[in-house]
């Protein structure tokens, strides 16, 4: 079972999907809809078996495969997974057909073509589960630049208000990190001996001035990709104008091969560089959370609103990877899964409700509870889970990073804190302007806002809401898979131990 | 004075042969064959002449030597380059040869006729093309074949010549914005003379400086060999040889498009029939850094230490040049001139690596930029109304809804020019840079990235144009291409996929290329 190719297989089929999808005339949209649904959920169903052959206590990256690329630059399709890999690739496999199903009416909107739209959907699947699946520097570099294809045309011809903007902001800020990568990732080719292999760059010896230079290079790529204050004024106009499911995408998933660079390349590749430049990271990220959350508790567009949303979770995130500790790296990648899940259902009940006024403005809604309950609970939440209430995914994560920067940084887990009251500023208040209060009249006179969610949308909902509740109260079968890849990436490759418990004795506790 | 007749090997100087006599040919066609009938038999002696050449070139694989008394070097780069201008020069050939899209195709009857007069109306409207445009190109190419190959200055300066002569005829033969052609040719030969002219006076530099440096009685000379020697055993005062060295270069820049010798290269592009500047851009290209090349790495490399850090700063600023050029331009085939600059500039940084890698990897850029270059120009010369071609970049607007088609393809190529992965424009940039960074010089690796970004912006606008913007009143739609201009514009999609999904094949054979006989 374990020999079976899936990551190469996995990055392929959706490639083939989307040209099976694109080569349909544009009359034949509803049979477009229905290949791309099934495409996606028959690798959701390889992935599904990809996730059993995975041994949560094995190896580090396992799955491996390797085949010949360009022998001269000694560059290798090599593709394995290690638990982080792991369960980001189940999250995309699990968003994309729910994405597809939730925009089953989007692309007709646009006046555009339906089965491109449809096909866009699963080239840029097959990008991003390659992004995750490389093993190889260069592989990864390919799927990373090429990822932004299908995702610009995505914003670009299917988005709303500002899109052809949104779409080429979001290409240039990528693409100009992806260049200051590329120079670093010749530069690591040529100090690395003309390899591309991970396993073989991270047993380098790369003098400390290059390690530092390479790695600001990486991480500005990933910085802007993921993105960290200062270089995310992108994200908010590209999740503003994409279609609700690209942008459920962008963010749910797009947005972690950032945060997941980080932890795959920056610190095992470079770890001196990476504990010199952490407390630059880890102020950035402090200054993410509360600027965004600031910012958010202040926008009036929804989907701009949870944009930003997103930009101060990246913030968590980004101390949970800089603290160097187990537990808040795990929390940090438990939050990348959990944020995927939680800010792609905002994003798409955001989508639905947008769909049906037709304005993302948050003041031309107004008691639209009144209108339509179930949407305004799933609405509800969504933003309960994406403020990490107890009881919900998200929760778990967040208090992992904070107790996993706690231990070796008291002032920096107390000011993002700070974070977890103002996201609670921003959910509520944006719940109750928009479902709650006195029923705005200019709402009941949309014939659509009348209908609460159909059978469709319940699909789509129902699996987000399940795992999302299921994950917080039982998160273990994640936990055990990242939580060994996280330990190495801490241990072997940044030589970081743990601080040992500090309960116990009343000294220590007073230390 | 006792003159002894040099060894002259056919075989290997067959590629330019064959095609110098096929030009001949094409002349004579010109005088003995009717009028209706010459253009189809220029077209296909066209075609057969170049594949002649390039099965000549394949024989000639693995010959490493130099023959007319060391005026002409045979040898790997020589071959590599020769078989890439030839099957570049087929490719333009066939959007030369082009004559569904446009009735009579791109160039005039008679180009000299006055512009505007009833007698050019007329010919405008119903008179089949010139057709010496073939011969023409066909010396212009045996003369980019004898450039490359060429082992001492003085042949350089001929080849050179050879194939500048009929370029400046070329450019003034546009069918169409006659007077913009003629002005781009009146251009590109005022300034393509002055350039000759410093080339010629740094030969006369550099004679001069391996005569002080052989010592009174040895004499001095301009072939390669001599001047290797001199550089790197001479105590004489290098004085000479920098003054030289820099006229050179001066000559020989000019013909790359590097900055500040850039400045033709907008003019000539707009203006010129769109066929030729394909032409220009992709064989030109390669034959005038073929030449570069060689005089580097054979002639001048023991004085690498000077002449890399100037050079160096004309890359740096060719490189800035053409990016920041190219984001205010709105005509497309200005925009794709600046764009053609800044591509000098990347490979200015690949031909200033003085090794092996350096070498293959310039050579693959050349090759890889042809193609795609080729092709985008290719498209170019689709997208038409009734005053000929529209090359505003306001009336591509919502081409991407007109013609998918065409708007796919190109996009697919701007992407390349971009940079972006899976594309040969990646893996030739990856080339260049990787070797240059082998070869410590960050700085241009920095300064190509940088620029790249820079780049993005321009060609991103198209594609913004095609695909974003509603198409509007005055969009004009696509021909249909026949099938030479199908065929060339294949063949270059085609091989800008291919070199950027894999690459290896040319790469390695550009490896096994790289090594010139000294």
């Amino acid at each position: 079972m374990s020999d079976f190719p899936f990551l190469s297989v996995l990055t392929v089929a959706p490639l083939v999907g989307a040209l099976v999808v694109v080569f349909l005339p544009a009359s034949r949209g509803e049979l477009a809809k229905r290949i791309a649904l099934g495409w996606s959920l028959a690798v959701l169903v390889l992935s599904v078996f990809m996730w059993i052959a995975f041994e949560a206590g094995g190896d580090r990256l396992q799955l491996r495969e390797s085949y010949s690329w360009i022998p001269r630059w000694g560059v290798n399709f090599t593709f394995a997974a290690d638990g982080i890999a792991l369960v980001m690739l189940m999250l995309i496999a699990l968003l994309v057909p729910l994405v597809i199903l939730a925009s089953w009416h989007d692309a007709e909107k646009s006046k555009r073509s339906v089965p491109v739209y449809f096909a866009l959907l699963l080239f840029l699947e097959c990008t991003m589960i390659g992004v995750f699946a490389a093993a190889d520097v260069f592989l990864f570099y390919v799927f990373f630049e090429v990822m932004l294809v299908p995702m610009y045309f995505l914003i670009g011809s299917y988005g709303g208000h500002q899109r052809q903007y949104a779409a080429v902001k979001f290409f240039l800020y990528s693409l100009v990190g992806g260049l200051f990568m590329l120079a670093a990732v010749i530069g690591l080719w040529v100090v690395g001996g003309k390899t591309f292999d991970w396993q073989a760059l991270t047993q380098i010896d790369i003098s400390t001035g290059t390690e530092r230079w390479l790695f600001l290079g990486f991480f500005l790529a990933f910085a802007i990709k993921a993105p960290f204050f200062p270089f995310h004024t992108w994200l908010p106009d590209a999740g503003g104008a994409a279609p609700a499911g690209a942008a459920a995408l962008l963010v749910g998933v797009l947005d972690k091969v950032g945060t997941f660079g980080i932890l795959r390349y920056c610190l095992p590749l470079f770890p001196e560089a990476s504990k010199w430049f952490a407390p630059y990271a880890i102020a950035l990220a402090l200054i993410g959370i509360i600027y965004a959350a600031l910012l958010a508790v202040g926008q009036n567009d929804l989907k701009r609103l949870v944009s930003y949303t997103s930009i101060a979770h990246f913030g968590f995130i980004g101390i949970g990877l800089f603290a160097f500790t187990t537990q808040a790296g795990t929390g940090a990648v438990l939050y990348m899964v959990n944020h995927g899940l939680a800010t792609g259902l905002l994003f798409l009940v955001v989508g639905m409700l947008v769909a049906r006024r037709g304005s993302a403005l948050i003041t031309d809604f107004g008691g639209a509870g009144k209108l339509v309950p179930l949407l305004a609970g799933v609405l509800f939440f969504a933003g309960l889970a994406s403020l990490a209430l107890p009881g919900t995914a998200p929760f778990i994560s967040e208090f992992l990073v904070l107790i996993g920067t706690y231990t070796v940084n008291k002032p920096v887990a107390i000011i993002a804190t700070a974070g977890i009251i103002l996201a609670a500023a921003y959910v509520l208040w944006m719940v109750q302007r928009t479902t709650q209060g006195t029923l705005n009249p200019a709402l009941s006179g949309v014939e659509a806002m009348r209908k609460d969610l159909s059978v469709r949308e319940k699909v789509v909902v129902a699996p987000l809401i399940a795992l999302l509740l299921l994950l917080g109260f039982y998160p273990k079968p994640v936990t055990d898979v990242i939580n060994p890849a996280v330990q190495a990436t801490m241990e072997q490759d940044l030589g970081k131990q743990d601080p040992a418990p500090t309960v116990g004795t009343v000294q220590e506790a007073h230390r | 004075m006792d003159l002894k007749l040099p060894d002259i090997d056919y075989a290997a100087l067959a590629p330019i042969l064959v095609l110098f006599g096929a030009s001949l040919v094409g002349v004579l066609v010109e005088a003995f064959i009717p009028r209706k009938r010459r253009h189809l038999t220029q077209l296909v002696l066209g075609l057969l002449a170049l594949t002649g050449a390039l099965v000549a070139v394949v024989l000639n694989a693995q010959d490493r030597v130099v023959t007319a008394g060391g005026a002409v070097a045979v040898d790997g780069p020589t071959l590599f380059l020769q078989g890439a201008i030839v099957v570049l020069a087929g490719m333009a050939l066939m959007l030369i040869g082009e004559r569904s899209v446009q009735r009579g195709g791109a160039f005039v009857a008679h180009a000299a006729v006055t512009v505007g007069s009833p007698e050019d109306q007329r010919q405008a409207a119903d008179e089949g093309g010139a057709t010496e445009v073939y011969p023409l190109t066909l010396f212009a190419v045996s003369g980019m074949l004898l450039f490359v190959a060429a082992n001492d200055l003085l042949t350089m300066f001929i080849a050179l010549e050879a194939f500048s002569l009929p370029l400046y005829l070329l450019c003034a033969l546009a069918r169409r914005r006659r007077l913009l052609s003629q002005e781009s040719a009146l251009k590109y030969f005022l300034l393509g003379s002055y350039a000759s002219a410093f080339f010629l006076f740094g030969m006369a530099l550099v004679y001069g400086f391996t005569v002080g440096a052989g010592g009174t009685g040895s004499g001095g000379g301009v072939d390669f060999g001599t001047i290797r020697t001199a550089v790197t055993d001479s105590a004489a005062s290098e004085v000479l040889l920098f003054a030289g060295l820099a006229l050179l270069s001066i000559g020989l820049l000019f013909k790359i498009a590097a900055a500040p010798f850039h400045v033709w290269t907008p003019d000539v592009y707009q203006g010129a029939p769109t066929p030729i500047t394909g032409f220009m851009a992709a064989c030109t290209k390669v034959a005038a850094f073929g030449g570069l090349l060689r005089v580097l790495h054979v002639a001048f490399s023991g004085a690498s230490w000077d002449f890399t850090p100037v050079l160096g700063a004309i890359a740096v600023l060719t490189m800035l040049v053409g990016a920041i050029l190219a984001v205010t331009q709105t005509d497309i085939k200005r925009l794709l001139a600046y764009s053609s600059v800044a591509n000098a500039g990347y490979l200015l940084v690949g031909a200033l690596v003085l090794s092996k890698d350096g070498l293959s990897s310039t050579m693959f850029y050349l090759v890889a930029y042809g193609f795609t270059v080729l092709a985008a120009f290719g498209v170019v010369t689709l997208v038409r109304d009734a005053d000929g071609e529209a090359t505003h970049l306001s009336r591509w607007a919502g081409l991407g809804r007109r013609s998918p088609l065409y708007a796919g393809l190109f996009t697919f190529l701007l992407l390349a020019f971009a940079g972006i992965p899976l594309t040969s424009g990646f893996t030739s940039k990856f080339a260049v840079f990787g070797a240059a960074l082998d070869a410590g010089q960050s700085w241009l690796v920095i300064a190509g990235v940088l620029t790249s970004m820079i780049l993005a912006f321009p060609y991103l606008r198209v594609v913004v144009m095609m695909w974003l913007s509603e198409p509007g009143e005055s969009t004009p739609t696509v021909s249909l291409p026949g099938g030479l201009t199908a065929a060339a514009l294949m063949i270059g999609v085609v091989a800008t996929l291919v070199l950027g999904v894999a690459p290896a094949p040319l790469l390695d054979l550009a490896n096994g290329a790289a090594e010139f006989v000294r």
